[in-house]
């Protein structure tokens, strides 16, 4: 089959999305996954696709501050939404803006670095973007809480133990910013 | 691991969504949180040739507590129905079994009136709904219907919603004062579908229970109510024997094995668990009792103060 005639057979829609602050116009099919219309059609492939049906975790975003899955939205919905992925997260801290400041990795980024939070990495955009608005709720949680935190987050390397202690160093570095700034 | 191909529709009334269902007819679905829906199109265990995606539909987000009941919107989310201040004063059930469905980051999208729709015996607010006597707003191009939580349900994944209609609004209807509620499962992992679930309420007044009720999560086919205020009526909650209501849970259900557990693994956790919201029921009435009647004495904020002091 040509790539004509399954642009026929599909009609294409023109669809609007504001990630990490910049809006993005695409045509896409209507049934286009929101985590697939990242990696596809904006090429922000830092959300990663593991399981396709909610289970992993691997593709959460933010959606206006709250986690949810990309996999089970699809592009068309979060037109009215603000979507922040995990290329969003690191933070600006000299406030000059990306263009002549260094980014600089956000709390739960660094956390994840100085513990070793990750090892293959696939999972990691999923850990990091879920713990960053779970820190915002709850920014003292007790080692019982973080591993409740990551609970909808699937990992195959690390067994979880330094993802753990990612979420209470974050949550250290998160205070240590506030007092330094 | 896509879904097939559908034509998108984002209504903007109700009478507009009501209006494209009637004319699709089987071939349209409704489109609310999507986090049981979306699966089962990505898994292509269904392909409808339209979604009508209603989350552009204004108006039907808000909680509402009343004397007699806690009424939700269509498009309120689990985790919005969690934290209401208002709702989890009236009705600490809502939010004791909402801590149970899936994971945070599903409940922030899904709606609870969407897991009523969906019927999976395995999910907890139709136990809820079917135990605090709710009723789910129906409405279609033809007209508006209130339905019962009792007629709601007509097996495993079957609500009687009609092909052209969408479920609006539910009500968790309240409980009479002094009745304390507790909601417990027992899952592979915390989110994971449960492999058994009991919510009970018991009521007590003047020291002795005056009703005792428990619905169940994935061990029955439809979240029906064991109603175990003959056994239990008329005795102090120091003296219920709990072991008795185990013994009856246990012969209610109708549990199904599958890779998780056994059949009789599952019939053995109802036991257990009934035992457990039970005893919980109960220390939460004393508690609902003392606020009551601190209330009646103006040393405590009403909930309607509570509500109020959320912004």
């Amino acid at each position: 089959m040509s790539e004509m005639t399954r642009t026929d057979a599909e009609p294409l829609v023109e669809i609007t999305v504001q990630v990490n602050g910049v809006m993005h116009t695409a045509s896409a099919p209507t049934r286009r996954l929101l985590s697939d219309f990242l990696r596809h059609e904006l090429r922000l492939t830092g959300t990663h696709v593991g399981c396709e049906h909610g289970v992993c975790g691997s593709c959460t975003v933010l959606v206006d501050g709250a986690p949810m899955r990309s996999c089970l939205m699809f592009a068309v919905t979060a037109q009215d939404h603000e979507i922040t992925t995990v290329e969003g997260l690191a933070e600006d801290l000299d406030g000059n803006g990306t263009e002549t400041g260094t980014p600089t990795m956000s709390p739960v980024q660094q956390a994840f670095i100085e513990c070793h939070g990750l090892q293959c990495g696939f999972c990691t955009p999923g850990f990091l973007t879920t713990i960053t608005a779970y820190l915002r709720e709850n920014p003292e949680p007790t080692e019982t809480e973080a591993r409740e935190a990551i609970s909808g987050n699937l990992c195959r390397c690390t067994g979880y133990q330094n993802i753990v202690k990612s979420v209470l160093r974050a949550a250290e570095i998160t205070k240590e910013r506030e007092v330094g700034a | 691991m896509k879904p097939s191909v559908f034509v998108h529709h984002a209504p903007r009334s109700l009478d507009e969504a009501l209006a494209l269902l009637a004319e699709f007819g089987h071939d349209g679905k409704v489109l609310a949180g999507g986090q049981s829906l979306i699966p089962i199109l990505n898994m292509r265990l269904a392909a409808p040739g339209h979604l009508v995606d209603i989350n552009r539909i204004a108006g039907l987000d808000t909680v509402r507590v009343t004397p007699d009941a806690v009424h939700i919107g269509a498009l309120v989310r689990h985790s919005q129905l969690e934290r209401h201040v208002g709702a989890f004063a009236h009705l600490p059930l809502l939010r004791q079994a909402l801590v149970n469905v899936a994971h945070p980051v599903i409940r922030n999208r899904g709606t609870t009136v969407g897991s009523l729709a969906h019927a999976d015996p395995s999910g907890e607010m139709p136990a809820v709904l079917a135990l605090t006597s709710g009723y789910v707003e129906v409405a279609s191009a033809r007209g508006t219907r209130t339905v019962a939580a009792g007629d709601f349900f007509l097996g495993p994944m079957e609500s009687c919603l009609q092909e052209d209609e969408i479920a609006t609004a539910a009500s968790f209807r309240s409980f009479p004062t002094g009745t304390g509620m507790a909601f417990a499962e027992s899952a592979r992992r915390h989110g994971d579908y449960a492999q058994a679930g009991v919510a009970a309420a018991v009521t007590v007044a003047d020291g002795l229970i005056t009703s005792a009720r428990a619905s169940f999560v994935s061990v029955t086919p439809t979240p029906d109510v064991l109603d175990l205020s003959e056994v239990f009526a008329g005795i102090a909650p120091e003296d219920a024997d709990w072991a008795k209501a185990a013994e009856l849970a246990r012969a209610h259900v109708d549990p199904d094995a599958d890779i998780n557990a056994s059949a009789e693994y599952r019939r053995m956790l109802v036991g257990v668990l009934i035992a457990r919201v039970l005893a919980d029921a109960i220390s939460n009435a004393a508690a609902a009792n003392a606020k009551a009647t601190a209330m009646a004495t103006g040393s405590a904020p009403s909930p309607t103060d509570v509500d109020a002091t959320r912004a």
